[in-house]
């Protein structure tokens, strides 16, 4: 699969209650959450997103809380993949269980800039931004978590699961 | 092949001799726990699966303590949801208003977590009852969804960094001061994916709830868990709570760890976190120094809302009044604090200073109600982070600090040393 658009660029410890200020958490929506997400450090970042773009950041990007809320937000705005050069454990859990692709490449997330034009290839890692012809490598995920992404996320794989074993 | 201490209690819930560090395994679930805000997104997440039932009624825990209670007419939705959601798919522990405490504090108070255990809860600060010999961590709706259905979850086998804990700790210098001073030595990104785990004679002199709080935020260096062992105050801790029968787990005296730091507890000074990273500590000295006014203070949370933070809290108001205009807001974090801070005279204490006194709620910590802040306003908080916003607005700001500091600077209306008062 691939995908490609252009880049939105924070630095490091991005944190949830700026990805999703928790006083928007009394819904739980996609689509109610993603007209506040990244409200705090990026006040026009919801209006400018658009479909396919991508967020590009530095260290221990999603740290904080475990609401899912946060790569759900991400995810419903359009964001195509999240390329960091590392990630808060509890969010990079939650952006596979739900489906929202996510990188670990430290050259690509500090050499991409603004508003640069990036395809992503997920089945090689393959990182290419267009606007400088440059490439980049992200290591592949273990299979282990090939699987849940190859099954739609934790749910589809735990359905599935169900349904072999007859254990509902 | 020699592990650590949480690496064991992995091993044990995964059936496996030994694991190592970077390994992908699945474990068996003593317990999956969620509150209002995560678990409202849960139930879709576990309907998805066509379950008409949870793997173990006894073992999921419900607790409405975030936005509750509750603060507008979405949250009353979400905590319908939840209370539906507990009455029908006939959830033993089910805490809702009149009952419900935060749930970190409630969840050991209530004996539901026992030494050796291996849980998992939608809220990050799951990693609290390491405190107890357990193996804990947060994680999001979806895994919670998941566990709930199947009582179990995958992990990747952490590796871990050791803190050898020596001395004891000076008047008015607690957990918070201890652990603000590993988040201010490390960063908020020291200890990723990793265990913390602490260890050394050090530990003895601990109080549970100063343990509690120092696991707490283990998270706040990005650890995947924070853990103790098990000594003569746990058991005594966990026997006053339940007779739930537990397994106590010991690191191998050979076991790896990625970094080892020595602690002289002796030598950790009262700290405050600025904003905007747990990892922006400074001493109290500097921090007076700088001589920052502030509008409010709140005393409370999962971190900080424990008898022994209401104690000293009330042991330095009393006989004081809060500084005109400084806004202190006094949160128990249960029922059983609340009342036995009526039944010590703390209550009592609080008010004639002036300070506002709460029923159990995380509500200002993270910016959800009774303590929002204004532009510009600062905050000294006793919670666990200082983000941007997370109390209010985004130009607000919020100053991390322990009961002692915090009530201290609640007196004088700055940072201020509580052994200078």
């Amino acid at each position: 699969m691939k995908v490609q658009g252009f880049v939105h660029k924070y630095g490091n410890n991005v944190d949830t209650d700026v990805i999703i200020p928790a006083r928007y958490l009394n819904v739980s929506g996609g689509d109610e959450l993603k007209v506040h997400c990244m409200e705090d450090i990026d006040p026009q970042f919801a209006s400018n997103v658009k479909q396919g773009d991508m967020i590009v950041a530095g260290d221990n990007f999603g740290c904080g809380s475990s609401r899912e809320h946060a790569p759900l937000a991400i995810k419903c705005s359009g964001i195509s993949c999240v390329i960091a050069k590392s990630f808060a454990r509890i969010f990079y859990r939650n952006a596979i269980n739900i489906g929202l692709p996510i990188m670990e490449c430290e050259e690509a997330a500090d050499a991409i800039n603004k508003g640069d034009e990036v395809s992503i290839d997920f089945d090689s890692g393959k990182i290419t931004n267009l606007s400088t012809g440059k490439e980049y490598f992200s290591q592949p995920f273990p299979p282990f978590i090939q699987d849940i992404i190859a099954n739609g996320g934790l749910i589809s794989q735990t359905k599935k699961e169900m349904d072999n074993n007859g254990k509902i | 092949m020699s592990m650590t201490m949480t690496q064991k209690i992995l091993a044990a819930h995964a059936s496996l001799e030994s694991v190592k560090a970077g390994q992908l395994i699945k474990c068996r679930l003593d317990a999956v726990m969620g509150n209002d805000i995560t678990t409202a997104v849960a139930i879709d997440e576990l309907k998805k699966t066509g379950a008409d039932k949870v793997f173990d009624t006894d073992k999921v825990y419900v607790v409405l303590d975030h936005f509750t209670p509750n603060k507008d007419v979405k949250a009353a939705e979400q905590c319908k949801k939840c209370r539906n959601f507990a009455s029908d798919y006939n959830i033993k522990n089910f805490f809702d208003v009149g009952e419900v405490g935060i749930e970190h504090a409630l969840i050991p108070e209530k004996g539901l977590v026992v030494p050796g255990d291996a849980m998992i809860g939608a809220d990050s600060h799951t990693c609290t009852y390491g405190a107890l010999g357990a193996f804990s961590t947060g994680i999001g709706s979806t895994d919670m969804a998941v566990g709930m259905v199947t009582g179990e979850a995958w992990f990747k086998v952490p590796s871990a960094i050791k803190f050898t804990l020596t001395g004891t700790l000076p008047p008015f210098v607690s957990g918070k001061d201890v652990i603000l001073h590993i988040i201010g030595m490390i960063g908020v990104s020291g200890a990723l994916y990793k265990s913390m785990e602490f260890c050394g004679d050090g530990v003895a002199s601990l109080s549970m709830d100063d343990r509690f709080t120092i696991a707490n935020m283990a998270i706040e260096a990005g650890a995947k868990n924070g853990i103790f062992p098990v000594d003569e105050k746990t058991v005594e801790y966990v026997r006053s709570r339940t007779d739930k029968p537990f397994k106590v787990y010991e690191a191998d005296e050979d076991a790896e760890y990625d970094e080892e730091y020595n602690i002289d507890l002796s030598s950790v000074k009262p700290t405050v976190a600025f904003p905007h990273l747990p990892e922006n500590a400074k001493t109290i000295d500097e921090a007076m120094d700088l001589n920052i006014a502030i509008d409010q203070v709140v005393i409370g949370s999962c971190t900080n809302g424990r008898i022994s933070d209401m104690r000293i809290a009330a042991e330095i108001l009393k006989g004081r009044k809060v500084k005109k205009g400084v806004r202190t807001i006094i949160i128990p974090a249960t029922q059983e604090i609340f009342l036995e801070c009526m039944e010590k005279g703390y209550t009592k204490i609080f008010i004639e200073a002036g300070a506002a006194f709460s029923t159990p709620t995380c509500g200002p910590c993270l910016g959800g109600h009774m303590g929002i802040l204004a532009e510009g306003e600062r905050c000294v908080s006793t919670t666990n982070r200082n983000f941007v916003g997370r109390m209010g607005h985004v130009k607000s700001e919020v100053y991390l600090a322990s009961p002692a500091v915090a009530a201290a600077s609640a007196v004088m209306g700055t940072l201020y040393d509580p052994s200078k008062l």
